[in-house]
């Protein structure tokens, strides 16, 4: 099993740390032929403007887009916004999953926070019950979803911060800036 | 579900955000949408970029709000701003201006020559900027979330920022092989917080993300930075003082993607056109040097 992180830009290293610790081999995916022999990729948080560019520019959008038709990616924050279909403006997309997002939705840094979530399919796979806490910065909401996606969590207000279309898997929250590791196993059973 | 906000988790957590990006100085909102379309992870907003602070002379303020604010609409990027050394005051605006991040800069003349911000005071996180480890732990105690060297502000002569970043990383490497017992004569030597020097010996890193600053030019200088050790690159008076500014950013943010590969590098730093004209730092009087603001 070798994990890729897409390491254009953003928090990558806190995400090779945390699959590091459940004893998983990482590549660090910046070119098209770092993909190879990669049996799943994860998309960290960053600014999802500067990872679209350099992801057109150095043409990984095919090779990406290609690669979750058969494998499972897990995006987070920056991560989702690239992996959706819609965010209702002009910036590069994988369209990938079938959900449309909002970019900065709880306004700027200020409004930016964390909170404990009650995630029932990440209890179950793991086998725990003790809440998720999640971090949230300048954080995108999951506005709607299509038909085949799963929503995994929703805020108390009912809007949506967690999604799943199969091996594709959204997060608004940053489960790499937490000492959880939960999320990370979940991901990995969905690459196996 | 309680949530809290302005924890350090989360004023940490955006700089982590930042890492492996380019942080750009832009003084109006179209400057703001070139750097945003050259791939920024973030834009610095000013009213004048150092080399134009060192070159007007004077006394340099916080910004005027209407402008940070016309930067902040143009921009879907985190904003950041600068206040004095010192200057609560102008922290408080800035903060109530719904600012992501406040740099506390020497390149603004201090307001106080004792004492920075106590920064665990505000919601908004703080960067700030550092000559030596003792320097920057300092900062990180009052609570900066972010810290970056300090170099030397538009000069386009990277030599100072090299010599900020060896000394800081060459000093996390010299705190792996001490023993515990001599922590606190080195904590006493570099005026560093005891409990922080502790952190970065067992973490063997510093507690809060490390960008480069002051002096950053060509793609060629920010890889060198990151090939150094640092997570990003702030770039001042480089980009927008150059001939071509919206390709040379452009090309300085895959630089610091693509840092250790020479033959992107070789690339991108093609046909760039006239770089900002320079200063040579060893032959400027002591007297014009920004580095030496703080305490």
């Amino acid at each position: 099993m070798k994990i890729g992180v897409l390491a254009l830009q953003g928090d990558f290293a806190e995400h090779i740390s945390m699959l590091k610790k459940i004893g998983v081999e990482t590549v660090e995916v910046r070119l098209p032929k770092h993909l190879d022999g990669v049996d799943g990729l994860i998309i960290p948080g960053g600014e999802s403007t500067t990872i679209g560019k350099l992801a057109v520019i150095y043409e990984l959008m095919e090779p990406l887009k290609e690669f979750g038709k058969s494998h499972a990616i897990w995006g987070t924050c920056a991560g989702a916004i690239f992996l959706s279909k819609d965010i209702g403006r002009d910036q590069p997309l994988l369209g990938l999953m079938d959900i449309k997002v909002q970019r900065n939705a709880f306004g700027r840094q200020v409004d930016s926070f964390e909170t404990d979530l009650e995630i029932d399919e990440l209890f179950k796979a793991t086998g725990t019950e003790h809440p998720y806490h999640a971090v949230f910065i300048r954080a995108p909401i999951i506005e709607s979803v299509g038909a085949k996606v799963k929503v995994l969590a929703a805020l108390e207000d009912g809007r949506i911060i967690a999604a799943q279309e199969g091996k594709l898997l959204a997060t608004s929250f940053h489960p790499e800036l937490t000492g959880d590791t939960r999320f990370h196993e979940y991901f990995i059973s969905l690459a196996s | 579900m309680e949530s809290k906000t302005g924890t350090w988790t989360e004023k940490k957590g955006l700089a982590q955000m930042l890492k492996g990006g380019v942080i750009m100085d832009v003084v109006n909102a179209e400057q703001a949408r070139i750097a945003e379309e050259a791939g920024a992870c973030a834009v610095m907003a000013l009213e004048r970029v150092p080399a134009d602070i060192r070159a007007d002379g004077g006394v340099a303020r916080m910004s005027d709000p209407d402008m940070i604010l016309k930067i902040m609409d143009a921009v879907s990027i985190p904003v950041m701003a600068k206040c004095r050394i010192g200057h609560f005051v102008e922290a408080q605006i800035l903060q109530s201006l719904g600012v992501d991040y406040i740099d506390e800069s020497e390149v603004l003349t201090p307001a106080d020559e004792e004492h920075h911000i106590l920064k665990h005071n505000f919601k908004v996180p703080f960067v700030c900027g550092c000559r030596n480890i003792g320097e920057a732990l300092r900062r990180i105690g009052e609570g900066a979330a972010m810290i970056r060297t300090k170099g030397e502000a538009g000069t386009g002569d990277v030599v100072e920022a090299v010599r900020h970043a060896r000394s800081v990383i060459g000093s996390i490497r010299q705190l792996q092989t001490m023993g515990d017992e001599e922590l606190m004569t080195f904590a006493k030597l570099n005026g560093a917080p005891y409990d922080l020097v502790k952190e970065v010996k067992e973490t063997g890193r510093m507690p809060v993300v490390n960008f480069a600053a002051g002096g950053v030019a060509t793609p060629a200088d920010a890889a060198l930075m990151m090939q150094l050790g640092v997570d990003g690159v702030f770039v001042g008076s480089g980009i927008f003082k150059s001939g071509d500014p919206a390709k040379r950013a452009a090309a300085i943010v895959k630089s610091v993607t693509h840092y250790m590969d020479a033959s992107i590098l070789a690339e991108v730093s093609r046909n760039l056109g006239e770089a900002m004209v320079g200063r040579n730092v060893s032959q400027m009087p002591e007297g014009e040097k920004l580095a030496g603001r703080g305490w």
